[in-house]
Formats: structure tokens, C-alpha cells, sequence
């Protein structure tokens, strides 16, 4: 690897860290074919971590971080004076594979600046993908980042080499993204959504190969006023039409050479961190936005208390709840109880009678969770009604503070 | 495992301790006497068939967890050949009771064997379920154990690096890890299926596995000195990760609980952390402090114009990109493209290219084709002045000997193609579109719309009032029909094509 490679290589992965999405997960169960590379376990692997705590599983990239785009929020937005770099197609497919020979890496996620169009840019994407997948029979992880201003035949090509796309709401509202994102078209963006969404499905049903990872977006949080509410409600709207696998909320981060329109100072990565334990209890907990809603304050999760307890201490009157009785719904409900040890609570509890020592080994939320349940030889007395009851359980604050 | 792991009860000849002298109890003596325990021997490492072996005969003699004693040793004198004996019959056993065991194998504590066979007496002994109740003690220990051992596999697979070196034979890739427990021969399957086509060795303190494309082997343990030196990928890798790194997000605790410091010493970017770290603070406050700059480059306003403007703007346009797009289900020899003048009033659109139009590249030019251009003469269509295309544009086939047999194209395939046959008939602009047959009406419509019911003028949403549109039959089902039926069906379909004709002469007025 030459100099010149590894000066390209500081710049584009430099532009292309602020996706948070790092997911190698969902792919298919695959494994190299004789004298092939690459293979893919279904839950993905994390193949490192970065002192920001942050896994490092795909070579994320960008092909190019020149940009016709003016985003605000973007390092790479073409008024910033960034340095700027280019990998040719050869270049990407090079690293990729020689990274993953010496198992740094889950595989690729890759990204790009518009140059020359938006169908130029995807087309180049594409080819990335297409050259790993046949000219090197790569089976290991390709993450697109689709261009949703690009033709959708393009779209159509590219899920047939990725094992993921997705493309980025970046801005929740419409007002932000126009403010924030000029060049960027909501409509267009929820149209390749939805394209990809409606493919996805109709692969699945055909048994051909489409993006069969999923796809999923990010959503800046913090760079406009968008309440948390209004987040989780934007997300349970993309689940629920387009058949999004997941939402990534990346707390805006300050950048080199950031934007006068931008505010100056981020917000707490505990935000990030409770909006994605909402997200949690929309996909995996059967709580509706409205409830998360009621979990929230003028919009806005607490940082202090995670959002299943906010719920539970708003609502008391639901609470205790039996673990030898409760159904599966309301021990979902239950703060501390995560939905594996639900599991586990129930079908233990087909054999036994639960005692707390018992449902200690059945999760390590018991802290939390004591307050709100009965067990065989527990009862809250009290508890569930204390005051004080939100002061004792907060969290020590240090949790995910910078230092 | 290795082959020819051997349990061993303990012999006669083997052993110090009189009361282990004793041999193994029949079954007829049954448990509960009071005697000294029952000692097996394993190999060290993960034994998985000696524990299997044991377990099976403990059970069959009926002896109790707290009558053995488990031990391991490497010393080869204990293993004699003397000592094999007829293998016990296997243990049924509940699935998760049989995951559950080679998943705690590898574990390094000494107790593991012990703990497992009191699971397996359990579960034989009237508590067939016992593997559903996480909470008891011993279920919920013999979890954990499982868990450590699944995160070490883990962290094996995610934390090993290779080098790569090259000898007389090629390149070779080596490296060298230190799991925590006996996981060597359960973790190299990942890296077959991986890197299967790479020669590499993997070496530990406890042994090597080595692949050579086609066989996995087992070796001594290797030396961590032999390793050979990292390349320009290494150090680009390490370039990776400093730049992956965002000093704004910092969190060393989050950090150290994924990847835990014992691991950094095999990790070559680990070297990069304390740099990093200490650089944070200082690059996130700049960054912050920092006042927003002025572009230094010019605004470049024609690309930036030039950029929105990339939609194929002509017929000719579009072609040239369907044609220089692969099938989606591979085969087919040539894109098919629509034909016909650009304006015609009536655009037909069939289903997709057969043999023959995939051969000569041109839409309906085989025996269905043969048959639409009869009947449109018969209407008194002009086929020349009417544009003729397909939903779908590849030819889609099965192979029966040196016939290809066309097969009809799925719904997700069709939605594939929508897109090019929306824009064509933007360009063709016609009055009226005449859908043949069913797929035709699929990637008009978007959903199944059966034929017989929907035939005749049809509103197809997508033009709303500007385009007319029409359903009629595919010719190629008029081939199929029974000869007695065909004469009807075809009549029918010229009428059709009458009606086509007559609308297309009204609206061109």
C-alpha cells in the first residue's frame, strides 16, 4: 500500500466517520465458495473498537468526498474547505479485499460525495460492489449508501450486490432539510424508501437476491429543534411504511470547519443514547409513539432515567406486576426486565415458582426492575408508591460524558 | 476434538490410591452405596469425546454426579489401549441439553465436566425440562459458562490478525492469538468457511490450526516470534483507524468493555489509542472554538446546475442505458427494445422478449408476433405507424435440451423493469396503450387484474385522463388454446383489435 493510498485512505474514512451506521448484522448466513473470500454470520462482528466506543466492523469509506451538495451539517458539503480526495473504483475493491485477508474487517460500507450527478455517483457505487462480487467472488458484507436523487433503475441494480442499502433522512423535517440541506428532496428520499422497502419484500417472497440485509437511515439529532416525540414518531412512520430494519440517530457532531448556521455546540450523547432505548421499546417492547410520547417531558426523553422507567413511574398505578403471573405484555412493561429475561421468566416459570434470587439470574436489572414486581417471596410494599422513588433509581450521570 | 481421545476409567495398573482400585460398579449395585468416587480421566483441552464417552457409561452404570471424580491429564502412560472398553450406547438427550454441552466444553474451569455431567444425571433422572428453568443454580452457572465461551469465540473471531508472508508456494497468512479457554478447534471452522480460499495458520499458546485450501489440521502450540512482519496494509490499517475515530464522541469506558486491554498486545492499531486519547480533548475543543470559515474555493455554480439535469432526455437516450443493463435473471442474449415511432397514437405493450426476439433484438417477432401482426392487419392497424414494446426488456428462460422454454416473469421482476417503460411511454406520448395480457397490466397498474374481466377500454391510473388505455389478451396465449378454441378466441381478438383501431382513429382526430 503506497503512500498516496494511504493519504486517500486518511481522508475518506476521516469524511465518511460521522455515519454511524456500522451494522454487518442481518445478511444471510454465507461462506466462501472454494477458493472464494468472505462469509457472513448473521449477527456481524465487531472487529474493533475506537477510543470513542465505537465498533468498527466494515471499512467505511467514502469514494469521494468532493460534493456538489451544500448540506450544512456535512463535512463534506462543497463550500467546506476540507481536503478533498478520490479512490478509483480499482482502488476501493483493492483495500477491501486486502483488509478483509488480514481480518480487520466484516467487509464494506460504502459511501460517496456527488460528483458529476447523483446517477454518475451511484453508477460508480455500483460498480464498486458488482467488481468485489464477481471479479473477486467476495461473499463478505456490502453496506451502499444509495443516492436517492439517483434514478431508480440504479437503485434496482445496486440491491442486487449489497447486502444492505440505505439512504439517509439526515434532517426529520421537511423545513430543516430545505434550511439545512438545499439540494436535498424529502419526497425523493421517501420514494427510494420506499422502492427499496417494496423490493426487499418482493425478493424475499421470489427467493432472488435484493438487499437482503435490509436497509435502514440516519437522522441527525441536534442540529435543528426537532423534539425527541416528533424523532420516535418519524421512525415508527419509516418502520411502518417503508419497512425500515433500523434507524440510526447520530448526535451532530462538531465538525473541522463547521457551518455559521449550525448551533455551536452539540447536544449530550445520553440524548442519542435514550432515543435509541425508545426506538427499542417501539420495535421489541409493543409501546406505541403515543406511549413514548407519555414517557417524554414537552417532547424531550429525560438523560437522567432510561425511558421504560420514565413510563413505568408515570404510570404506578399498573404497577407491581407478578412474575409468576403477569403475561408477557405487562413484563415487557416491567423497567430493568429486558425482553430475552422475559423470556426466560416465562418459560422458567412453567416449571417453578419464582422467588427474587431467581429472577437474579434471569436478568441483571434487578436493581430497576424490584420496585415494580411480585415475586414469590416479594412484594413491594411501599415501594412502588415512594416520591423518591425516580431519585433512587437514576443513573450516576458519568455514564457517557466526555472527560 | 482429536481423534482417539480415550476416557479412561481409572485401571488397576494406572492407580496410586487403593480406594480408586476398585472397578467400575454394575449396574446391579445401583448408587447411593456409600463408596469412593468413580475417577474418569480426560485429555486436556477440550475432551468433548472422552466426557461424551464417560458420561454415556456413568449414566448406563447409574452412577451419581457426586460418585465421580473428574480429572485431566496429559500424562500418555494413563491412556492405555487397555483401557478401551465397548462404548456405552448413546444418551437421548433434550436438544438444549446436547447444544449445551460442547458449548461448555472448551471452558477452562476445572469443575466444567463435573457440572455437566450433574446436568446430564439430572435431566435423566426426572427433570426432563430442567434446561427451561434458567433460574435454578446450576442451569444458570452452566449458561454463563456457555456465554464466556461464546464471547471468547467471538472475540477470536473478531480480534485475530493476519499476516500475511510469501514463500517459494505462494502467499501464506499467520497469526498468533491467546484465547482464554480450550477454544482452538471450536473456533477455526469460522476462519475455513472465511478464508477459504487463503492458505494460514493460526497459532496459540495450547496449538495451531493450519489450512492449506483444502484440509484443516491441528498442530503444537506455536511461537508468537514466528510471526512474520507487518506490511504496508498493517500500518494502512492503522491509518484506518485513527481517522475512523471521532476525538468529539470520546469513551474509553465503552472502548475497554468491548475490547478489553488484554487483547490490544495482538491488535497492531491498538498503538494508536494513547495518541489518540491524549489528542481528543484538545482537537474537540478547537474544533468547537473554531470560527466558521469562508469558502476558499469558488462556488461551482454550472456543475452544481449541471448536476440535477442528468435524466435521459430522449427515446434514444433511455435505450442506450437499458441496453447497456444486465438482465436481472441472467441469460437473455440483447435488451429488447420498444419499436415504433415516437408519437404513434397506439402503443401495445406485451410481456417480455421470447426466442426469437432475443435473438433478432426486435419486440414481437416471433410466432405471437407473427400472430398480433395478422390480426392487426385484419383490424386494419398499421403496424409500422404503431409503437410496439414489452414490461419486461430480457428474455427470461428455462433450458430443455437445445430448446429454450420461455418462462413467465415474477412481479418483483416486472416492478424491476416499471421504471423503463414508464419513461418510454413519457417519450412515445400516445393516446392510447394497449395492455396484452396480464404482466402488461401488472406493470401498468401495479397489481394482478384479471383478464377475462378486465378487457376493453380500462382506466390506467397512472395516466390519469391524458393517455386512454385497453386490455386485450396476449397473442401467445392464442397459441396455446386448444385447436377447437383457437378459431373463437382469435376472432375475439381482432374484434378487440378493431375497437383498438377505431379508438385510436377517434382520438387521433
Amino acid at each position: 500500500m503506497d503512500e498516496t493510498l494511504a493519504k486517500k485512505l486518511r481522508i475518506l474514512a476521516d469524511a465518511a466517520k460521522y455515519d454511524a451506521s456500522c451494522a454487518s448484522s442481518a445478511a444471510p448466513k454465507r461462506a466462501a465458495g472454494k477458493d472464494g473470500l468472505g462469509s457472513t454470520t448473521g449477527a456481524g462482528i465487531c472487529h474493533a473498537y475506537t477510543p470513542d466506543g465505537r465498533c468498527v466492523s466494515l471499512l467505511k469509506i467514502l469514494l469521494t468526498n468532493w460534493c456538489l451538495f451544500d448540506c450544512a451539517y456535512c463535512i463534506n458539503r462543497r463550500s467546506s474547505n476540507v481536503r478533498r480526495a478520490k479512490f478509483t473504483v480499482e482502488e476501493v475493491v483493492n483495500l477491501t479485499l486486502n483488509f478483509y485477508r488480514r481480518n480487520y474487517i466484516e467487509g464494506l460500507f460504502l459511501s460517496s460525495g456527488i460528483i458529476k450527478s447523483p446517477d454518475h455517483t451511484m453508477e460508480l457505487l455500483t460498480r464498486v460492489a458488482k467488481s468485489l462480487r464477481r471479479d473477486h467472488g467476495f461473499a463478505g458484507y456490502i453496506h451502499l449508501k444509495s443516492i436517492p436523487e439517483a434514478s431508480p433503475w440504479l437503485i434496482e441494480e445496486a440491491g442486487l450486490y449489497a447486502d444492505r442499502l440505505s439512504i439517509n433522512v439526515e434532517l426529520p423535517t421537511e423545513a430543516s432539510l430545505e434550511r439545512l440541506a438545499p439540494e436535498k428532496d424529502g419526497a425523493a428520499i421517501q420514494n427510494a424508501m420506499a422502492q427499496i422497502g417494496e423490493r426487499i419484500v418482493e425478493a424475499k417472497a421470489e427467493k432472488r437476491r435484493f438487499s437482503p440485509a435490509g436497509h435502514s437511515t440516519q437522522v441527525i439529532v441536534g442540529a435543528d429543534a426537532t423534539t425527541d416525540e416528533a424523532l420516535i414518531r418519524k421512525s415508527a412512520h419509516l418502520y411502518g411504511s417503508v419497512g425500515l430494519k433500523r434507524v440510526y440517530y447520530s448526535a451532530f457532531s462538531p465538525i473541522p470547519d463547521g457551518s455559521a448556521i449550525l448551533p455551536p455546540k452539540p447536544p449530550p450523547l445520553q440524548r442519542e443514547h435514550r432515543l435509541y432505548q425508545a426506538d427499542w421499546l417501539l420495535r421489541y417492547y409493543q409501546f406505541t409513539p403515543d406511549e413514548v410520547a407519555d414517557a417524554s417531558e414537552d417532547g424531550m426523553l429525560a438523560l437522567d432515567i432510561d425511558p421504560k422507567l420514565a413510563w413505568a413511574l408515570k404510570h404506578r398505578e399498573k404497577f407491581p406486576v407478578d412474575v409468576n403471573k403477569a403475561d408477557r405484555e405487562w413484563l415487557l412493561r416491567v423497567p430493568g426486565l429486558g425482553a430475552r429475561a422475559v423470556d426466560k421468566i416465562i418459560t422458567a416459570r412453567r416449571h417453578a415458582t419464582l422467588r427474587l434470587d431467581d429472577v437474579a439470574r434471569l436478568t441483571s436489572g434487578l436493581k430497576r426492575a424490584r420496585p415494580f414486581l411480585v415475586a414469590a417471596d416479594h412484594r413491594p410494599v411501599g415501594l412502588t408508591d415512594r416520591l423518591d422513588l425516580r431519585a433512587r433509581l437514576v443513573e450516576p450521570a458519568t455514564q457517557l460524558s466526555l472527560f | 476434538m482429536q481423534d482417539g481421545a480415550v476416557v479412561a476409567t481409572l485401571q488397576e495398573a494406572a492407580l496410586p490410591s487403593p480406594d480408586s482400585l476398585r472397578g467400575p460398579p454394575s449396574p446391579a449395585e445401583g448408587r447411593g452405596n456409600a463408596r469412593a468416587p468413580q475417577s474418569i480421566l480426560l485429555r486436556p483441552g477440550a475432551d468433548l469425546t472422552g466426557f461424551r464417552d464417560a458420561a454415556r457409561r456413568l449414566i448406563a452404570e447409574g452412577v451419581p454426579p457426586e460418585a465421580v471424580a473428574w480429572a485431566v491429564t496429559d500424562s500418555p502412560g494413563l491412556f492405555g489401549t487397555e483401557t478401551a472398553q465397548a462404548p456405552a450406547a448413546p444418551l437421548a438427550l433434550p436438544k438444549p441439553v446436547a447444544a449445551l454441552i460442547p458449548q461448555v466444553i472448551p471452558h477452562r474451569d476445572p469443575e466444567r465436566y463435573g457440572l455437566l455431567y450433574a446436568l446430564i444425571w439430572r435431566v435423566c433422572h426426572g427433570e426432563r425440562h430442567l434446561m427451561e428453568v434458567g433460574s435454578d443454580p446450576l442451569v444458570h452457572r452452566l449458561h454463563r459458562m456457555a456465554k464466556a465461551i461464546g464471547r471468547d469465540l467471538h472475540k477470536m473471531h473478531a480480534f485475530l490478525r493476519f499476516r500475511r508472508a510469501e514463500d517459494a508456494t505462494g502467499e501464506h497468512f499467520v497469526a498468533w492469538f491467546e484465547p482464554d479457554h480450550h477454544i482452538l478447534e471450536a473456533a477455526a471452522p469460522f476462519f475455513v468457511a472465511r478464508f477459504r480460499g487463503m492458505r494460514w495458520s493460526i497459532l496459540t499458546p495450547e496449538g495451531s490450526a493450519r489450512w492449506d485450501t483444502e484440509t484443516l489440521t491441528y498442530g503444537p502450540p506455536g511461537d508468537r516470534a514466528s510471526l512474520p512482519e507487518g506490511d504496508g496494509f498493517e500500518a494502512g490499517w492503522q491509518t484506518y483507524y485513527e481517522s475512523t475515530f471521532n476525538p468529539a464522541r470520546t469513551n474509553l469506558k465503552a472502548m475497554r468493555a468491548e475490547m478489553p486491554k488484554k487483547y490490544w498486545h495482538n491488535m497492531p492499531e491498538t498503538a494508536a489509542i494513547p495518541a489518540l486519547v491524549r489528542a481528543a480533548a484538545g482537537r474537540t475543543d478547537a474544533m468547537i472554538e473554531r470560527e466558521p470559515t469562508l469558502p476558499t474555493r469558488r462556488e461551482p455554480a454550472r456543475a452544481v446546475a449541471a448536476m440535477a439535469d442528468q435524466d435521459p432526455k430522449t427515446l434514444e437516450a433511455l435505450n442506450a442505458i437499458i441496453k447497456r443493463t444486465e438482465p436481472l435473471v441472467p441469460g437473455a442474449t440483447q435488451a429488447v427494445l420498444g419499436e415504433g415511432p415516437v408519437g404513434a397514437t397506439v402503443a401495445f405493450v406485451g410481456e417480455q422478449p421470447g426466442d426469437q426476439e432475443d435473438r433478432q433484438g426486435r419486440p414481437f417477432v416471433g410466432p405471437a408476433g407473427q400472430l398480433l401482426s395478422r390480426a392487426m392487419a385484419e383490424a386494419g392497424i398499421d403496424r409500422g405507424a404503431s409503437y410496439l414494446t414489452n414490461a419486461v426488456k430480457h428474455f427470461k428462460f428455462e433450458e430443455r435440451g437445445k430448446r429454450r422454454i420461455h418462462q413467465k416473469p415474477t412481479a418483483g421482476e416486472v416492478s424491476h423493469y416499471r421504471w423503463w417503460l414508464d419513461r418510454e411511454l413519457d417519450f412515445v406520448a400516445p393516446k392510447l396503450v394497449v395492455a396484452l395480457g396480464a404482466t402488461a397490466v401488472l406493470a401498468l397498474t401495479g397489481k394482478a387484474v384479471p383478464i377475462t374481466r378486465a378487457r376493453g377500454p380500462f382506466r390506467f391510473d397512472r395516466f390519469e385522463d391524458r393517455v386512454q388505455g385497453f386490455i386485450t389478451v396476449h397473442p401467445s396465449y392464442l397459441l396455446r388454446l386448444p385447436d377447437e378454441a383457437k378459431e373463437e378466441a382469435y376472432a375475439a381478438f381482432v374484434d378487440d383489435l378493431r375497437r383498438v383501431e377505431a379508438l385510436g382513429r377517434e382520438l387521433a382526430a
